[in-house]
């Protein structure tokens, strides 16, 4: 049973993947373009690498890191599918909603919240010439730090509101009392954790562009995931039920 | 049908064999190294491999950044 949830959700993954990968081709890339034509206009020479610039010997051309955009996208998808066929292993019965449609799209809908919605709140994705080289190693601690405890906050609001069910507790209070706890946790690690970077010159209308299309390039993922192994459940399910 | 062995309170995480957490595991490693910033930082740990990691990371370079990862 679990290597079933499991390949479904490897295979769910890649579609999804590939299906966010091109919808960050067609809306993602040109904010990628135009921020790299401004880096190279100031061309301070702060020396990462995107193809094509002056100097420095770059691995990849532009359009190589286009071929690699899907690569990224599918190996991304693949990975958290996997996870997501396991994780549903364990949360399929403990779940409220009656169909495996259902299960699925509301075990991605946690997933988008709690990998990236959360994370993305405090440190929104930023295009190249966004951030100080030097900090990448902070910043990247940061944002796993927060990816980590925002899973955390997720699953355990999840495990709380289900323990106070249990007890009998009535709908608005126990929803209020789960959504206000998670708020207090994520509002406090928000304050502690280092500051998103500055922007600086950058056009804020482009930054907004970049950031919509990154948020929508995750949330076709969650839902690409969700709706194909909900999907590919649905179908398992009827011939179960046919046999 | 094995669905039929699973109780109605779904499976405990006792219940979850053993390559199944090793599978997770395996998945959750290839995930940081292609979200993770740079090969550079994985260097003491894996020395000569850090320099793929890092062809790795400019061939990903586009997605992650769309993904939301920090990237430079």
């Amino acid at each position: 049973m679990i290597a079933t949830l499991l390949r479904r959700g490897l295979l769910a993954g890649l579609l999804a993947g590939l299906l966010a990968g091109g919808f960050a081709f067609v809306l993602g890339e040109p904010t990628i373009d135009q921020s790299i034509e401004l880096e190279q206009m100031a061309s301070d020479g702060h020396g990462h690498s995107h193809g094509e610039e002056g100097g420095e010997e770059e691995p990849f051309s532009r359009t190589g890191q286009k071929v690699g955009l899907f690569f990224a996208t599918g190996l991304f998808g693949v990975t958290s599918g996997g996870i997501f066929g396991l994780a549903f292993a364990y949360f399929r019965d403990r779940l409220q909603a009656a169909s495996e449609w259902g299960r699925s799209l509301s075990l991605a809908g946690a997933g988008f919240l709690a990998i990236f919605l959360i994370p993305f709140l405090k440190y929104p994705a930023n295009p190249p010439t966004v951030g100080d080289p030097e900090t990448i190693g902070v910043r990247t601690t940061a944002y796993f730090a927060l990816m980590a405890l925002s899973l955390a906050v997720v699953i355990g609001g999840w495990a709380a509101a289900r323990a106070l069910r249990r007890r009998g507790m009535g709908t608005p209070a126990r929803q209020a009392l789960v959504v206000a706890g998670c708020a207090i946790v994520v509002a406090t690690a928000f304050a502690l954790l280092p500051a998103s970077p500055d922007a600086g010159e950058f056009p804020a209308g482009l930054l907004w562009e970049f950031r919509m299309s990154s948020l929508g390039t995750q949330a076709v993922f969650w839902i690409g995931l969700g709706g194909a192994f909900g999907l590919l459940g649905e179908r398992a399910a009827r011939k179960r039920a046919d046999a | 049908m094995e669905e039929k062995t699973i109780s109605r309170g779904g499976i405990s995480l006792g219940d979850i064999p053993v390559w199944s957490w090793l599978v997770a595991a395996l998945l959750l490693l290839a995930f940081f190294m292609i979200m993770s910033s740079s090969g550079g930082l994985l260097a003491p740990y894996i020395g000569q491999l850090a320099g793929a990691t890092d062809y790795l990371h400019e061939f990903a370079h586009d997605g992650r950044h769309l993904l939301g990862v920090p990237c430079h």
